[in-house]
């Protein structure tokens, strides 16, 4: 197998060495930490095997605030070396492994499990249902995620990180040219991860498409529903696109195939192509559950429903086509042609106006609504202003000619910082905000929470305003230093300044979190914000089966008409019946397992070893198929049990508002 | 299938077969007894086939039919815009312009 025993750890590099010891230290207080406290056997029950969407969705989120730690912490590190001109924080080849693997983490790692999280807790709620449609293949969906997230983060300290950029461009990704394993990281890592979003897509449509409860059409149903279902079928129709692109990636170095190699007959640009006909709509997977929070916080705290519910609808499903047509404007200077990019010119700037048109209909919302400015409130207002910038500077670079001026520099980092951080990382502390109640029980500080959106906010602009300047000034992105005379310094060092605001306020976030998990009130309501949707019609923290009774619906916002009637509020002891749920199952942690070693293996090529592992895989799909576990019934009596501890005798749902 | 061939004579099956017939003879008598290019030909041949395949989709394999008509529909034409989008497109980027020379 030619083992390389002395090439799998680093040393030498004292960051990497002192993360090595981090780690060690980290698993070993869990190690400790569980054992002490006797909790094996409860992390086992409760949440290794849970096929709960709920518990599933948080500890997607769990994983998503620990990959948003790990890519902050890169986009620090980043910051710090180009702070001032010709530092020797990092040297060039720590430097591109850096922003390599700040980019997959922050996009693949953290956006994403933080809004596949979300989905997960809230939409079976929102459409009354009791789970998904395929519990199990959600626990799976997880735990490949986890497998392949766990698999990349281990690079860096095993075997060196992928260096060739986010996008992995060929033919610098090929073996002629990274020939360590680094890139082997990228493409096995992402090919695991990836299994589970595509799983998550598949089990999202049919959730959303069969499992709605009594009236509830398609368009009664809450927007962010609507937005995940558009988001899995995008989900669905791009990801296979990357499936593909990163097998043949996989083939290119691991053995010896021409897909994308300079030589004999293989197309390097090709792989620029399939990269952006996935990566160009996974930019809507991230960001249209976004909008779908905002619309859901905007509607709630301006106490009105949301304006313009039809256009809203077909404005996603404008922006899912149109998602598929715009990979181009990623590569205009690549030279295809007046024509091909033209064509990708128009399409880019059309995308505006479907988006144009949700922003108005979010404005058109609070016009005369009686606005309520809670913490998520503020990350949906200040969401607007910040992404007008990122769409508008999104149009300037989507001129092909005058991108030959902006591609490759600062300005284009500084642009799609405006996109997704307002777009997808205000929306999920929004989210988190608005639902934690929902969640765990108890709210999350409003005061620490204030404190959170201002530090972040203006961290974030000190942070990424001054790079459109850089940009503009001729900054290349991705360079490890420049020089003092470029007289770029000044506002590198501001952008700097404006990182650590920003990491200051993430703190104050993980704080809040432990804070509040310590001394929040216990006694919220289940409706604390007088919401609007379905998920606010059960207890909080949510009992396992969701709903006693399945509620029904007749109009939009079923949950604040049931309130305004009075109707549907009670529980009729005689209308309760025995709840049919599934039975939990190791079987997604045992296959993250053996898809997480034999992935391993692949990535240092050691081909006997992962042909040995990957029997593990077939054997766990052989087990699969003969489970005949159909599930449990959870008794009448237990349910009222249940229900008479939150639900008062005479009913109704108490109105709390922190 | 039921509750149409049931109640009346099956004429759509008829239609359907008949019209299937006719495209099949149609691009026999194209191979054969004519004397266009092969490229032509191919072009016409295609055409045939795809005509035929989606007219027996609709007269033969119900696609309209069932509580998931609607769906089938929608999924066979996003089906095809995808792989249109995907094949056509990454052909005519890759080989237009001095990119691909």
């Amino acid at each position: 197998m030619g083992i390389k025993w002395n090439e799998i750890l680093i040393t030498g590099d004292p960051l990497i060495v002192g993360s090595q010891i981090a780690i060690v230290m980290t698993v070993i207080a869990i190690v400790g930490g569980l054992t002490y406290f006797k909790k094996w056997g409860w992390l086992w029950r409760e949440w290794l095997t849970t096929v709960d969407h709920k518990k599933i969705g948080i500890m997607y989120i769990l994983s998503g605030v620990l990959m948003f730690f790990r890519g902050g912490i890169d986009g620090l590190l980043m910051k710090a070396q180009t702070a001032r001109p010709e530092m020797n924080f990092l040297d060039a080849q720590h430097y591109n492994e850096i922003f390599t693997t700040h980019g997959v983490i922050m996009i693949l790692f953290m956006a994403m499990p933080f809004l596949i999280g979300l989905m997960n807790v809230v939409v079976p709620l929102q459409i009354g249902a009791r789970d998904v449609a395929f519990p199990q293949l959600n626990a799976l969906s997880f735990w490949l995620f986890f497998s392949g997230a766990m698999l990349f983060n281990i690079s860096f300290v095993v075997g060196g990180s992928p260096d060739a950029g986010w996008t992995s461009y060929f033919p610098l990704a090929g073996k002629e040219f990274s020939p360590g394993v680094g890139n082997n990281y990228y493409a096995i890592a992402l090919q695991i991860a990836g299994l589970g979003t595509l799983m998550t897509g598949i089990n999202f449509i049919v959730t959303i498409l069969k499992m709605r409860t009594k009236g509830m059409t398609l368009m009664k149903m809450p927007m962010f529903t609507w937005t995940t279902l558009i988001t899995s079928i995008i989900i669905v129709a791009a990801f296979p696109i990357f499936t593909v692109a990163l097998a043949l990636m996989t083939f290119d170095r691991l053995y010896g195939t021409h897909f994308f190699t300079l030589s004999s007959g293989g197309s390097d640009m090709l792989w620029a192509n399939l990269f952006w006909l996935w990566g160009h709509p996974e930019v809507y997977i991230v960001v249209l559950p976004a909008f779908g929070i905002f619309s859901e916080v905007i509607a709630t705290f301006s106490r009105k429903s949301l304006y313009g519910y039809k256009s809203m609808v077909i404005s996603i499903v404008g922006i899912a086509l149109l998602s598929m047509l715009v990979w181009v404007h990623h590569f205009f200077t690549m030279g295809a042609g007046p024509a091909v990019n033209s064509v990708f010119s128009i399409t880019t700037m059309l995308i505006a106006v479907p988006t144009g048109v949700k922003i108005f209909n979010w404005l058109f919302t609070m016009r005369k609504g009686r606005i309520k400015f809670t913490t998520a409130m503020l990350w949906s207002l200040g969401f607007i202003p910040n992404f007008v910038i990122g769409g508008v500077t999104g149009v300037m670079l989507g001129m092909a000619a005058a991108d030959y001026q902006y591609h490759n520099t600062l300005f284009l980092v500084a642009h799609f910082h405006y996109v997704l951080i307002p777009g997808v990382v205000f929306a999920v502390f929004a989210g988190l905000y608005y639902w934690w109640p929902k969640m765990f029980g108890f709210m999350l500080n409003e005061k620490l929470g204030k404190y959170h959106f201002w530090l972040f906010n203006i961290g974030f602009n000190v942070t990424f305003m001054p790079m459109f300047f850089l940009g503009l000034q001729g900054a290349v992105r991705r360079a490890y230093t420049y020089s003092a005379e470029s007289g770029f310094a000044p506002l590198f060092l501001v952008s700097a300044i404006g990182s650590i605001i920003l990491a200051l306020g993430f703190a104050v976030f993980c704080y809040n979190i432990y804070w509040s998990f310590r001394y929040a009130k216990r006694n919220v309501s289940s409706d604390p914000w007088d919401a609007r949707t379905l998920e606010w019609a059960t207890a909080s923290p949510v009992q396992f089966y969701n709903f006693a009774v399945l509620p029904e619906v007749k109009e939009l916002d079923a949950f604040w008409h049931m309130k305004k009637r009075n109707s549907g509020l009670v529980l009729k002891e005689e209308e309760i019946e025995e709840i049919h749920m599934p039975s939990n199952s190791g079987l997604p942690f045992y296959m993250a397992v053996v898809f997480g070693i034999t992935g391993f293996f692949l990535v240092f090529e050691w081909h006997i070893a992962a042909a040995v592992a990957a029997i593990g895989i077939v054997i766990g799909l052989i087990i699969r198929s003969f489970d005949y576990d159909d599930g449990y019934h959870v008794t009448v009596q237990e349910i009222k049990n249940i229900e008479s501890k939150w639900r008062k005798v005479e009913g109704g749902v108490k109105h709390h508002v922190g | 299938m039921e509750h149409k061939a049931n109640s009346k004579y099956p004429i759509s099956h008829i239609i359907g077969f008949l019209l299937s017939l006719l495209l099949t003879f149609a691009a026999v008598f194209v191979a054969l007894k004519t004397r266009l290019s092969f490229t032509i030909v191919m072009w016409i041949i295609g055409s045939l086939a795809v005509l035929q395949a989606g007219l027996q989709l609709f007269m033969f394999m119900h696609v309209t039919e069932g509580e998931d008509g609607k769906a089938n529909i929608i999924n066979m034409a996003y089906a095809a815009f995808m792989a249109i989008v995907i094949v056509v497109g990454s052909i005519w980027v890759l080989t237009s312009g001095h990119a691909a020379h």
